[in-house]
């Protein structure tokens, strides 16, 4: 058996120099190119939210233009839920879901080259058309990520028409890389790892790429109508030919809800294979964590109309909206109960990647308490395109998914590197970005119960206090990811060497593989039992 | 919670730059009508819920955190699974969901009635400044007028630093809209260009104003007074720079304020069979344009590149007469030039049309009467 794996290793040859990366058929190569590329993207999205805190320290402009500061937003939105959670995310399925299941590598090798290759185009587009913004020709996209009709046809600037082509783009990796993989979570599971067998972070991937093929095309769909109405004479959008504008967000919101989702669910994943580890405990409730994200998969197809309480629907509609988000709530809670029962009676301890899991359970339940309020209609017209909702979402998405992916990459590094990383950083790394993150998000929420309505430029004086707070609380937090980069280089480059296990309660097959792993993962399938 | 609050209010403290800074406010205010109080009681309601589970969540585990760690001895149980618990953890929030629904649904349908209303207004939202019509439903009256930011020169970063940021920095409009005490009145919105959303959250309505679409609401204010919002909706460029302001008054101030706009109507009406001097439209006219054109094609007449053309020496503002009359009475379509045929009086119009031909250089040197506006509309 041994001397199969060496001659194996005879044929574990790596392509060399650039081709290695552009040719890459490799998962754990193009992991690493999602991952890195996340990271670049956090860094350019966060340098726009500079922007904007800057902007927002005081009253008054001192820094940009209300409409340079409009196409900030809108970038900052766009890059950070296309450019770094996605692609984050779906690097960490490529690095570790074939691992995990006992596979060689994604059953569509090529097709995961082009998916992760698509990528640079199309932000290299949507960031051309910031950089020619800046140069004087034209603006870059201008009308927050959720471009609503006619802000983004009729009257949207003429970028408009690469960001359409852009999220084209990024559709069509997107697309691909969800079928890639539930190809392979279906085909190359190893011998006796039947689906309820197989980790939670597998699962929550199995359902977001469903989730993904499902609403992507919605997407390209709502994009192509723009794209007719800006260049070729149709009125879908624009009430003056027979149209309505509120199609467009019922259309992009049935996109919009499962795509929060797709950006939670393999948070989830993650967390439930952190928070075991380091309890050396298994998961509580594992089928019921399973149903849970099930329920939520198929709950997130129902509740699109949550986001636009105001356009004036009919009271039956928000009704039934308000119930059916209010339902959310049920498996959300369950997963939350079943982490804090996996912690109760453990025995812990809190390494950098715990510490993560532990804010993100604590944050991105703020999070969702924020969202049962939201979704009581009445109260929704007061937070409804508030500085509250803004709170909401940066609990869920930077303190949730960003966190949960930062826990990610201290609790694997050691497995993708052979190294361990610096404890000592990694945990100073941790306690400036969480004080800094409640310090940044925490005061929207006052600003906006306070009547502060989100994507302003400038605000009136009695929310000043609460501005300066937030935005120093920015500074940190981003200055602090620095530390971050650092953390990774440094354990690219050298440490104490990882075992196998790595962690001390760790289980499961990439934890049998050694650290780093072999170029082809397992080329026996391991036999689970 | 009060440590915090004073923890916060240390840090404004020190950051904050010795300017004289209005009070802050760190929840929902209750606000005046059934509708916003109706908000804060369930927005109260579900809050203390939240706190009430997320006390005993987290307070497990911080204890399990606390009491649970290997450092202190603690060695891992083996349970994974207890179905009774599950079940309960399921049942037990579906339950606490229906006790929020029920109240909420009662909020809700209080505030989607607008039946019996006393009178109407109609809101539109324009880029960027509203428009109040009276002339709709029963109690009509003929006064409609525009209402824009008080202060045009915060819009920009070159002009903001001159503007003097008091109390209602921001929230300061030019004409206040109007309506009487104790009357419930039926608020319709709509728009002319992209989608607005008129929001006052002392009222507890905010809708959204839709092109092509009519939306309702009502507001039935009992206390006279002074009311302020904002537009909630990204609406472009100046979206934070269109404020409302609502004047609650007694009936019979009510009654003095129709009587006062009819007179100024009347007024502006006949002024616009005079013929004006080229020194009295250029005056009138700059005054116009800050407050109409200013927002896109900017102070300076430079617009802003590649989303709004300047006027400087643009082939139209110094081209021939009846295009650029034509180009701002009728707008542009397929563009964001609106046309202005329907926001502004012939005597403003001749005024703007005056004073972009021989502004900022601009040396047409011909001007435009109220009468040629008359005849071109």
């Amino acid at each position: 058996m041994s001397a199969v794996i060496e001659a194996h290793d005879h044929h574990d040859h790596k392509p060399t120099g650039i081709g290695r990366w552009l040719f890459s058929t490799n998962h754990k190569d193009i992991g690493t190119m999602y991952l890195w590329f996340s990271f670049i993207m956090f860094f350019i999205g966060g340098a726009m939210a500079l922007v904007i805190r800057a902007e927002l320290f005081q009253p008054g402009l001192q820094f940009v233009e209300p409409e340079f500061f409009n196409q900030m937003t809108t970038l900052h939105g766009l890059i950070m839920v296309f450019g770094v959670i996605m692609p984050g995310f779906v690097g960490l399925a490529n690095w570790m879901v074939p691992m995990m299941i006992g596979a060689p590598d994604m059953a569509l090798p090529r097709m995961n080259n082009w998916s992760f290759w698509l990528l640079p185009g199309a932000f290299g587009i949507l960031i051309a058309s910031l950089v020619m913004s800046m140069m004087g020709m034209g603006s870059a996209p201008n009308f927050g990520w959720t471009f609503y009709a006619p802000l983004s046809t009729t009257y949207g600037p003429d970028s408009t028409d690469y960001f359409i082509f852009s999220v084209h783009m990024m559709g069509l990796s997107s697309i691909m890389g969800a079928i890639n993989i539930i190809a392979t979570i279906m085909n190359l599971r190893a011998p006796g790892m039947t689906y309820m067998k197989m980790p939670i972070f597998v699962w929550t991937w199995f359902i977001t790429a469903y989730l993904l093929i499902a609403v992507m095309p919605v997407l390209a769909g709502v994009v192509t109508m723009m794209l007719t109405d800006r260049n070729f004479g149709t009125s879908f959008f624009d009430a003056a030919g027979g149209g309505d504008p509120v199609l467009f967000q019922h259309i992009f919101w049935f996109f919009g809800h499962p795509e929060v989702y797709i950006m939670i669910l393999p948070a989830f994943g993650v967390i439930s294979q952190i928070v075991p580890t380091f309890a050396r405990k298994k998961i509580f409730g594992y089928s019921s964590m399973v149903y849970a994200t099930a329920s939520i998969a198929f709950l997130s197809f129902i509740v699109w109309a949550h986001h636009m309480f105001t356009t004036g629907m009919p009271v039956e509609a928000e009704l039934f909206f308000m119930y059916a988000t209010m339902l959310i709530a049920i498996p959300t809670g369950v997963k939350v109960f079943n982490w804090v029962s996996t912690m109760w009676r453990g025995s812990m301890t809190f390494e950098t990647p715990m510490l993560f899991a532990i804010a993100f359970i604590f944050l991105f339940t703020i999070g969702g308490f924020t969202g049962l309020m939201m979704c009581i209609t009445p109260a929704d017209f007061q937070y409804h395109d508030t500085y509250f909702i803004v709170a909401h979402f940066h609990y869920v998405l930077a303190t949730g998914a960003a966190f949960s992916i930062m826990a990610a990459v201290y609790f694997w590094l050691p497995k993708w590197t052979g190294n361990m990383y610096d404890e000592t950083l990694g945990k100073i790394h941790f306690w400036l970005t969480t004080i800094s993150a409640n310090v940044l998000f925490f005061p929207m929420h006052f600003v906006g119960l306070a009547g502060m309505p989100r994507r302003i430029p400038d605000y009136s004086l009695q929310f000043a206090e609460f501005n300066q707070m937030a935005s120093v609380g920015a500074f940190i937090f981003g200055f602090s990811q620095l530390i971050f980069l650092y953390v990774v280089i440094k354990c690219i480059r050298g440490g104490e060497k990882a075992t196998e296990q790595v962690w001390e309660g760790a289980d499961g097959l990439e934890w049998t593989l050694p650290s780093p792993p072999p170029f082809h993962s397992f080329t026996t399938p391991p036999q689970v039992k | 919670m009060r440590a915090a609050i004073r923890v916060a209010s240390l840090l404004s403290l020190i950051f904050t730059s010795g300017q004289a800074l209005a009070g802050y406010q760190m929840n929902l205010s209750p606000g005046v009508t059934t509708f916003s109080q109706g908000a804060y009681e369930i927005h109260t309601l579900v809050l203390w819920i939240c706190v009430v589970i997320g006390t005993v969540v987290f307070g497990a585990m911080i204890y399990s955190i606390i009491t649970h760690r290997k450092s202190k001895g603690a060695v891992a149980a083996t349970f994974d699974d207890n179905t009774t618990i599950e079940i309960v953890w399921t049942v037990v929030p579906f339950i606490i969901l229906i006790a929020m629904a029920i109240p909420a649904t009662r909020v809700l349908l209080a505030m989607e009635d607008v039946s019996n209303s006393d009178m109407s207004i109609k809101i539109t939202g324009y880029q960027w400044k509203w428009h109040y019509d009276y002339n709709v439903g029963e109690k009509a009256e003929d006064i409609s007028f525009f209402s824009n930011i008080s202060t045009p020169d915060a819009r920009s970063l070159a002009t903001s630093m001159n503007v003097v940021k008091d109390e209602n920095y921001l929230l300061d409009v030019d004409n206040r809209m109007v309506v009487p005490v104790n009357k419930k009145v039926r608020l319709l919105f709509t728009s002319s260009d992209v989608i607005h959303a008129w929001w006052v959250p002392a009222f507890g309505v905010k809708k959204d104003t839709i092109p092509g679409f009519i939306n309702e609401s009502w507001i039935n204010v009992p206390e006279p007074g002074v009311y302020r919002g904002k537009c909630a909706e990204l609406c472009g460029t100046n979206h934070g720079f269109m404020p409302v302001v609502v004047e609650a008054k007694s009936e019979e101030d009510y009654a003095a304020w129709v009587a006062s706009q009819k007179t100024a109507a009347a007024d502006v009406a006949a002024s616009a069979n005079k013929t004006w001097t080229k020194d009295e439209l250029m005056a009138k006219g700059k005054t116009a344009y800050a407050t109409n054109c200013a927002a896109c094609h900017q102070a300076n007449g430079e617009g802003l590149a590649g989303v709004f053309p300047g006027l400087k020496g643009s082939a139209i503002a110094i081209g021939d007469i009846a295009r650029h009359i034509d180009v701002v009475i009728h707008g542009v379509s397929g563009t964001a030039m609106a046309a202005y045929a329907g926001q502004m009086n012939d005597v403003d119009l001749a005024a703007v049309i005056t004073y972009e031909r021989n502004a900022w250089g601009n040396n047409a040197g011909d001007m435009v009467q109220p009468s040629d506006i008359k005849a071109a509309r």
